[in-house]
């Protein structure tokens, strides 16, 4: 029977996960196209080409009007057509979620990758690893570090790292693209001793240990910067967040019968905070694989933040749409995921109910 | 979240935030930045603010080019202040006009000198004349000369306005360039390792210090220029406006475009308020309507919310936001809506609405509903007031995500058109590489206010939260 409304729940979940989904994708995809002005765009460029070429064409001046007229409204049809700019934008856009919803991302209209591909997803590819091996590794680092100094900090309450923590948690309100400003004044323009901005040093060094030794010098900033922001409030809320849990009923009475409080610690506290925290955890890493506009503007580095940016300053609505709806799959099976875990592990979390 | 038994009224609240001292900061700085809005709005109305900001009508002719604010002269510096001679105004010191009629014709002998003091240790950075010539058919005929400290005197150049207002720029006019470059190759006797700019010709120490411009010292002293010319034409008359651009202007320095910067950062402070406190406001309270319908309700309306809400987080908020303000330029209330529109189903819903559904269970909801009080006046009249005051403190500290998300987008060049904003002001900066050339105090001034404002806020929120969440001071 369990096993049954857990089959029953799980489906649930994942039709309405699929549903929001293609929701988000389709709002996307319209405001994307502007609502289908992007169309317009596009078409009156083609006008344009159109035009050019066949005015560049000696034998076509030469021929009658009507016969001139008749060829240039051939031509577009087949050029619109090309495009697939003879429907109208409504059919079209359902076209396009049919392809975004099965992954078949298409070709970029202006923007390629490093490599001279003009496919979407090859552009994304390109992209993908560095905003991984910067934001990931800094939502993991933000991560451990705030767990176990929080961890440290509820033990010892009170303290004066405590207080510490207490009074430096308001200087997170500041983001970490603010402080990347400050990194690059203090270590870039005054000291001189780390590079503004970029991946790897101009030109790449040639053995890979140099190369992976370049890029963890152009990480240093960007990477410091999230981790300062995240620095205090981090550690201070999960403090806070332990602090409740082990002021609980259940806590005191294992206290009570002699628990060892590294037992207490690990079982009694820490294993009932866990769901909260992965949820932060998954949901973390899986944002930052879209990178940070603003952080990768900041310092130059070309991830998917920039490219979002690019694409859309360039109204590239397929790499837009692209983009967004990878993300928008890898969040909902994340969260789809999360969701079936915990209605494994969780019984106070009664499959069934919503979460 | 145990707040039932507090009573909070506003005067409380605000005493016993005056017992915290971060709460004492934040309040402080608060009502500071207030009271400097209203002396921005009064003082700088929004219409003569676009123009300034815009440069129109040459109002930025007279001051320097990214200028660093005059304090940094305190701090053991001697940076050059920009020093103006007018022949227009009669009365000024160090200035001297003398028009005399050559008698039988109807030309006129004119002499203009201007002199000045130069006692700092850096040179200016520039050097103009504006010319105000009076004539009917033949422009005035003019030698410039400049005497430095020691009495050594150049002739600059004979110049023939071409118009009636016309501008000399001495610093990058090539006769003046080559004239000066002949000088200085006499005084070393062989052109110096990096030519001199005219500027530097103009004042520097005349020994081998001239090699460079590295080494070139100022000399110190009294300086003069003066133009000898001729007139044409009875009522002909000449003035000219000497302008020796300096290094420091104002309290706040300017930028690239000469435009005075204390405008654009007070200016930065109503928006600053008006944006993040507006969006902060009101996507709260939306939220805390949303989720106490959501909660209280229950069933269909319930999940169409929680739907919309996980919408909305797969939705890519900064994107999403960034291609609406590409596509449409928005002013700053069409801004704001669609970040509310974009913010109002947000995490915070589902916390919320945690908290309506114990609180629905209460006794005096129940007692409420048996004698048949309607859903309007328990939601609006019961819940609502019930979890405003814990909510307070996370609104306050929303307010600086909003102030840094307005200048998040005008970093990308998406801000609000025409009015100077914090963010665009740091925008310029990186734009003219003012981290590569050292003008740091131009991203460093927008970005302290960014931070004391934050920081303003978030104290309050932090101390706030622990008066209205006093198991907070518990553990």
């Amino acid at each position: 029977m369990a096993v049954k409304d857990l089959a029953k729940f799980i489906i649930k979940r994942t039709i309405t996960i699929f549903i929001v989904i293609i929701i988000a994708a389709y709002m996307t995809i319209f405001i994307a196209n502007m609502g289908g002005y992007v169309d317009q765009i596009m078409r009156s460029e083609i006008m344009t080409n159109v035009m050019t070429r066949l005015q560049n064409d000696p034998n076509f001046r030469n021929y009658p009007q009507e016969l001139r007229e008749r060829i240039i409204n051939e031509t577009l049809t087949v050029e619109y057509r090309r495009y697939g700019l003879d429907q109208p934008f409504i059919v079209r856009s359902i076209l396009y979620l049919k392809n975004a919803l099965t992954l078949d991302l298409g070709s970029a209209i202006y923007l390629t990758s490093d490599s001279g591909s003009r496919f979407v997803k090859n552009i994304i590819i390109e992209r993908l690893p560095q905003t991984i091996l910067l934001f990931t590794s800094a939502t993991l680092i933000n991560f451990f570090l705030s767990l176990y100094i929080g961890l440290y900090l509820s033990r010892h309450h009170g303290s004066f790292l405590d207080k510490l923590f207490l009074a430096g948690a308001p200087t997170s309100v500041i983001p970490g693209w603010f402080y990347g400003i400050f990194l690059i004044l203090i270590f870039a323009a005054l000291f001189n001793v780390l590079p503004y901005g970029g991946i790897i040093d101009v030109p790449p060094p040639d053995t890979p240990f140099l190369y992976a030794l370049s890029m963890l010098k152009h990480m240093i900033l960007p990477l410091s910067s999230w981790i300062i922001s995240a620095f205090f409030l981090g550690a201070y809320g999960n403090r806070t967040f332990f602090l409740i849990f082990s002021t609980e009923d259940y806590v005191e009475a294992a206290r009570a019968k002699g628990v060892p409080s590294r037992q207490i610690e690990t079982k009694y506290i820490l294993r009932p905070s866990l769901p909260p925290i992965i949820t932060t955890l998954a949901l973390g890493i899986v944002n930052s694989w879209t990178g940070a506009i603003i952080t990768e503007t900041v310092f130059s580095w070309r991830g998917l933040g920039l490219l979002t940016y690019a694409a859309i300053t360039a109204t590239d609505t397929p790499v837009i749409i692209g983009i967004t709806v990878l993300y928008a799959y890898i969040l909902g099976a994340t969260v789809l995921i999360l969701d079936i875990i915990y209605g494994l592990i969780d019984p106070r979390i009664k499959a069934g109910r919503g979460i | 979240m145990s707040s039932e038994s507090y009573e909070f009224t506003i005067k409380g609240t605000i005493k016993e935030l005056l017992t915290y001292k971060s709460g004492i900061f934040g309040i402080a700085f608060f009502i500071l930045l207030v009271i400097l809005s209203f002396y921005t709005i009064v003082a700088l109305p929004y219409d003569q603010t676009i123009r300034l900001w815009r440069g129109e009508g040459g109002v930025w002719l007279e001051t320097p080019r990214t200028a660093q604010p005059y304090w940094v002269n305190y701090f053991g510096q001697n940076l050059p202040e920009t020093i103006k001679r007018d022949s227009s105004q009669s009365g000024q010191s160090g200035v001297i006009k003398i028009i005399t009629p050559i008698p039988d014709t109807n030309m006129k002998v004119a002499r203009i000198s201007f002199t000045f003091d130069f006692s700092y240790d850096s040179f200016p950075s520039e050097i103009n004349i504006f010319f105000s010539a009076k004539y009917n058919e033949n422009s005035p005929f003019l030698n410039i000369y400049w005497v430095k400290p020691d009495g050594n005197e150049i002739k600059l150049l004979t110049y023939i306005p071409r118009s009636q207002n016309d501008k000399l720029y001495l610093s990058i006019n090539p006769e003046v360039k080559s004239a000066l470059n002949l000088y200085v190759y006499n005084v070393l006797g062989g052109a110096p390792e990096s030519p001199l700019p005219p500027e530097y010709s103009l004042f520097a120490v005349e020994d081998a210090s001239m090699n460079s411009t590295s080494t070139a010292k100022p000399l110190k002293g009294t300086y003069k220029l003066y133009i000898d010319g001729t007139l044409f034409g009875e009522d002909s008359n000449i003035d000219a406006k000497l302008i020796v651009y300096g290094k420091v202007y104002g309290i706040a320095g300017t930028d690239n475009q000469r435009r005075d910067l204390t405008i654009g950062l007070l200016w930065g402070i109503p928006i600053a308020l008006a944006f993040g406190l507006t969006a902060s406001f009101v996507i709260t309270f939306l939220d805390l309507l949303l989720a106490t319908i959501s909660g209280y309700y229950g069933g269909k309306t319930d999940s169409l919310i929680q739907r919309i809400t996980e919408f909305y987080m797969i939705l890519p908020f900064l994107p999403v936001l960034i291609m609406i303000s590409t596509f449409y330029k928005l002013d700053l209330g069409v801004l704001l809506a669609v970040v509310i529109a974009l913010s109002i189903f947000g995490g915070g819903i589902k916390s919320t609405r945690a908290l309506v559904m114990q609180i629905k269970e209460y006794p005096y909801i129940e007692a409420a509903k048996a004698y048949g009080a309607s859903s309007k006046r328990i939601v609006f009249l019961y819940i609502i007031p019930k979890i405003l005051p814990p909510i307070i403190p996370t609104l306050i500290g929303a307010v600086p995500t909003f102030v840094f998300l307005e200048a998040a987008l005008a970093i990308l060049g998406l801000g609000i058109p025409n009015l100077p904003s914090w963010g665009k002001i740091i925008n310029d900066s990186f734009g003219n590489g003012a981290l590569y050339k050292g003008n740091y105090y131009w991203v460093l001034e927008p970005a302290f206010l960014l931070i004391f404002t934050s920081l303003a806020f978030s104290f309050i929120g932090f101390a706030l939260d622990k008066i209205v969440n006093p198991k907070l001071r518990e553990v």
